[in-house]
């Protein structure tokens, strides 16, 4: 009870810092967007393509989910086709997943094996030594070694989804040249974030590193823990708090930079490696930092620019994990085709260029780690005595699988960063309709459209946004069903902006639930997408798959309408306070707050 | 240095269920999972480890069959061989192909190429013919070493050990020659992710069997394919003595 209390405490502290991220993180993404995409409207709103963005108010942003991405032309599916073979024959013959679990490490011949395969550099470029894989070719890869051993997509991921991904989405031509071949030679590489202070807030690290008297290095202080390939890495991704003068005011202020760091520079040590509930065959260990010294040029993404490049790394390396848990949980085929159309959506989102997944990303993470957790647990529940003995196998997955929601992002914190960045960007939109009010004849078209929106609703005709013309027709039903979830959404997003302003950040409860909604939206939008397409190409499991999509369509709609009746009616709110106030005792109390019945 | 060429073939993969075709003409290929002939797979990995040993200086792999042999060759080129010769064989003349037609279309492309020395699988695992390095010898006249367990090079011959029923026998014999790969010639390698992408640039050339003159017209006719029959289900008897009396009544023993 104590640390549930701790946990909700913790996460009220945590969201204070949370707007703050996203206004950084939105305002990256559309800057990103001015490159890549040009953005239709001018003004105090950018738009952005992502669907779960725009569920926030009440609108269908179709493109990005249908119809459903192929994004593998001819020449990739047969590279891809011939790189599988191997890869499910090194899993069968070589690795042995419940060894490396009983010695906690992957077992040399194994690990030998990867490196030889490949499997550690599937994403750099193949002049650079590198496979050069595209995100949805790594996601079927991934998907593999996700389906065999978890440790070791630990491991891997470690390396390429986060540990050098910084150099290769923000390192220079010099940079790269320098680092992602040894990558691929047997240097692994690290991502070092996490401090006891920090969790998963990267603007409260402690770690410092300080400009050289002569100016030509980094001075780096400091530790980290929880590093997975900690013990191991040769190449790390460092961030760190540096002084930078601000331009405007002249102050000298803290700000978090990133630094590629060898163990090489000298100064670096680690801990001996974690003891673990579960992917034990990947090193875990603290990592810490004396006076390491490092060459300016090793700055990564710009002085300064360290929140930047954590989130982006994170963000990009986020969608890999949906791949590696879908085959985990075949066993319940609905969530299993859910989230591997989800994985693979957004792998295709992001191999078009697209910048706005990162909403997607983070459900597509959430949703596949409970998924998986729900699947393993109801495998163990099926087996009976047999699921909870070791040799079944199922034991070790279970605890393999329990740090996926918890690493790369909370589900929790994830939830929260769904919520209020979507909120914030219908916000922005209804500040923007505030203004036209001030220029009504300049902006009449804004206003009659928004305004006829609101009637509409007012008078209880329901017209909602209509999705007929993106699904099969078979599916007509299931996409009105949809369409109906999602303008009540929009409506209870602007409630509930109205209602709470800026102080909605306090409410966690709503934030979840309102969350919670956004999986369901996006889950079955993603399923509709995917069995329409398997319709219209009308393959042999097109009518299993559309029974799939409606079914699940269904049930989320459901949960839809009852989460959203839970956050407009006041008695559950007034639940919501109670809850929050009896969290409050507890901690007040450090513990349980009344006696035993006894009181003795 | 020799220049080796190394037959491919493609095959449904040594893990799949076969089933036969409802109408008798053949067994179930669409959708079936194929790789390289596991015999073929060791020839490749003996020429690869000749060239490592510079003994080899280019290697060459052939595959007669369907556009999708170019899979194989794939596997080979990744490997570590240096070119691919695709012999474009499809349709109904594919189904009757025979190890006679190969080995003419591999003794062609041997002289057109150049090369010292033939490998190929012992036999292919689906139509388990064992004919086509015997063939090719054959049709060049040149000396041949079947089941070949052991391969040693000297100055101009080479020194092959065989897996014979006795035993092993060991032979010696000039250059030019053709060998078969037995199983225990070698264990295979991984082809590794990046040679796969390598192998993407590596040479496949295309060739019909009428450019080499080679008339791949049927030799048979496909009568009837059939499951083989399904075996009767065994029994467990209480003692020896209730089995001699079983084994006799059936004339067994």
């Amino acid at each position: 009870m104590f640390r549930v209390a701790r946990i909700v405490i913790q996460q009220q502290v945590k969201c204070e810092t949370i707007p703050i991220r996203s206004l950084k993180m939105s305002a990256v993404a559309s800057a990103q967007a001015q490159v890549a995409e040009k953005p239709r409207a001018k003004g105090a709103t950018q738009e952005d393509y992502s669907f779960v963005m725009n569920l926030f108010r009440g609108q269908i942003e179709a493109r990005q989910v249908f119809p459903y991405p192929n994004v593998l032309n001819e020449e990739q599916r047969d590279t891809l086709q011939m790189l599988i073979d191997p890869c499910e024959k090194f899993f069968s013959e070589v690795n042995n997943p419940s060894k490396n679990d009983t010695i906690e490490k992957v077992d040399e011949p194994s690990l030998n094996g990867l490196w030889e395969l490949g499997a550690f550099s599937l994403q750099v470029p193949q002049e650079l030594g590198g496979l050069g894989l595209s995100n949805t070719q790594y996601a079927r890869l991934v998907e593999i070694v996700g389906a065999n051993d978890l440790g070791v997509g630990i491991t891997l991921g470690a390396h390429q989804s986060i540990g050098f991904k910084g150099i290769l989405l923000f390192g220079t031509p010099e940079q790269k040249a320098k680092y992602l071949p040894r990558v691929c030679n047997k240097e692994f590489a690290a991502f070092c974030l996490t401090e006891p202070s920090s969790g998963s807030d990267a603007g409260s690290i402690k770690t410092r590193a300080e400009l050289s008297p002569d100016g030509k290095h980094f001075i780096l202080n400091g530790s980290k823990i929880w590093i997975s390939n900690g013990g191991m890495a040769e190449i790390m991704t460092v961030f760190a708090q540096t002084p930078v003068q601000d331009p405007k005011t002249g102050k000298t202020v803290d700000k978090v930079t990133a630094f590629i760091v060898e163990r090489a520079f000298g100064g670096v040590t680690n801990g001996p490696p974690e003891k673990k509930m579960g992917i034990k065959c990947s090193n875990t260990a603290e990592v810490y930092y004396d006076n390491v010294k490092i060459p300016i040029e090793n700055v990564l993404g710009g002085v300064g620019n360290g929140f930047k490049v954590a989130m982006n790394i994170l963000n990009n390396g986020r969608f890999g994990m949906a791949a590696a848990l879908s085959e985990k949980i075949a066993k319940m085929a609905m969530l299993h085709y859910v989230t591997e159309s989800m994985a693979y959506m957004i792998s295709g989102n992001m191999d078009s260029g697209s910048q706005h997944y990162h909403l997607e990303a983070a459900i597509s993470k959430c949703f596949a780690s409970e998924a998986a957790w729900y699947v393993c647990d109801e495998a163990i529940q099926i087996m009976g005595g047999m699921g909870f003995m070791k040799e079944t196998g199922l034991e070790r997955i279970m605890r393999d699988l329990r740090i996926f929601r918890i690493f790369e992002g909370t589900n929790d914190i994830l939830r929260l960063f769904v919520a209020l960045t979507g909120i914030q960007y219908a916000g922005a939109h209804l500040k923007e309709l505030q203004n036209a009010f001030k220029h009504p004849t300049a902006n009449l078209g804004l206003i009659f459209e928004e305004a006829s929106k609101r009637v509409v609703r007012k008078v209880g005709l329901s017209s909602p946004p209509s999705m007929d013309q993106y699904v099969h027709n078979d599916l007509l039903q299931a996409a009105s069903e949809l369409a109906k979830s999602i303008d009540s959404f929009g409506e209870s997003i602007e409630m509930v902006l109205i209602k709470y302003g800026k102080s909605i950040v306090n409410e966690q409860y709503i934030l979840n639930r309102l969350a919670n909604a956004t999986f369901d939206i996006y889950s079955s939008a993603v399923a509709l997408s995917r069995a329409s397409a398997a319709l219209r190409a009308g393959g042999e499991s097109a009518q299993h798959e559309r029974q799939m999509a409606e079914a699940w369509t269904l049930e989320a709609t459901q949960r839809v309408a009852a989460n959203l009746k839970i956050v407009s009616s006041g008695r559950n709110l007034d639940n919501f306070t109670k809850m929050s106030s009896i969290a409050k005792n507890v901690f007040k109390a450090e513990g349980v707050v009344q006696l035993n019945p006894l009181k003795l | 240095m020799a220049r080796v060429l190394v037959g491919v073939k493609r095959v449904i993969d040594y893990a799949v269920k076969i089933r036969v075709k409802p109408d008798k003409t053949g067994v179930v290929t669409d959708g079936v999972k194929h790789s390289m002939n596991p015999f073929d797979e060791i020839a490749v990995e003996e020429a690869v480890r000749l060239k490592e040993k510079k003994i080899a200086s280019e290697i060459i792999a052939v595959s007669c069959g369907p556009a999708q042999s170019q899979e194989v060759l794939r596997t080979a080129l990744a490997m570590g061989v240096d070119k691919g010769i695709h012999v474009e064989i499809s349709g109904p003349e594919y189904k009757t192909l025979q190890p006679l037609h190969v080995s003419k279309i591999l003794a062609k492309i041997a002289q057109n190429e150049k090369v010292d020395l033939v490998i190929v699988g012992k036999q292919a695992i689906d139509d388990d013919c064992n004919q086509t390095a015997q063939m090719t010898a054959g049709f060049l006249d040149w000396s041949q070493a079947t089941f070949a367990s052991k391969i040693e090079k000297g100055d101009n011959d080479i020194t092959v050990t065989r897996e014979i029923d006795g035993g092993l026998e060991v032979i010696k014999s000039k250059l030019p020659a053709v060998v078969s790969a037995d199983l225990r010639l070698n264990e295979p390698r991984y082809a590794t992710l990046p040679n796969i992408m390598k192998a993407k640039k590596k040479p496949i050339q295309k060739l019909t069997p009428k450019d080499l003159g080679v008339d791949v017209s049927p030799r048979i006719k496909i009568v009837s394919v059939e499951e083989p029959p399904t075996k009767q289900p065994g029994q467990i008897v209480p003692d020896v003595d209730t089995l001699i009396a079983k084994l006799k009544d059936a004339g067994l023993c």
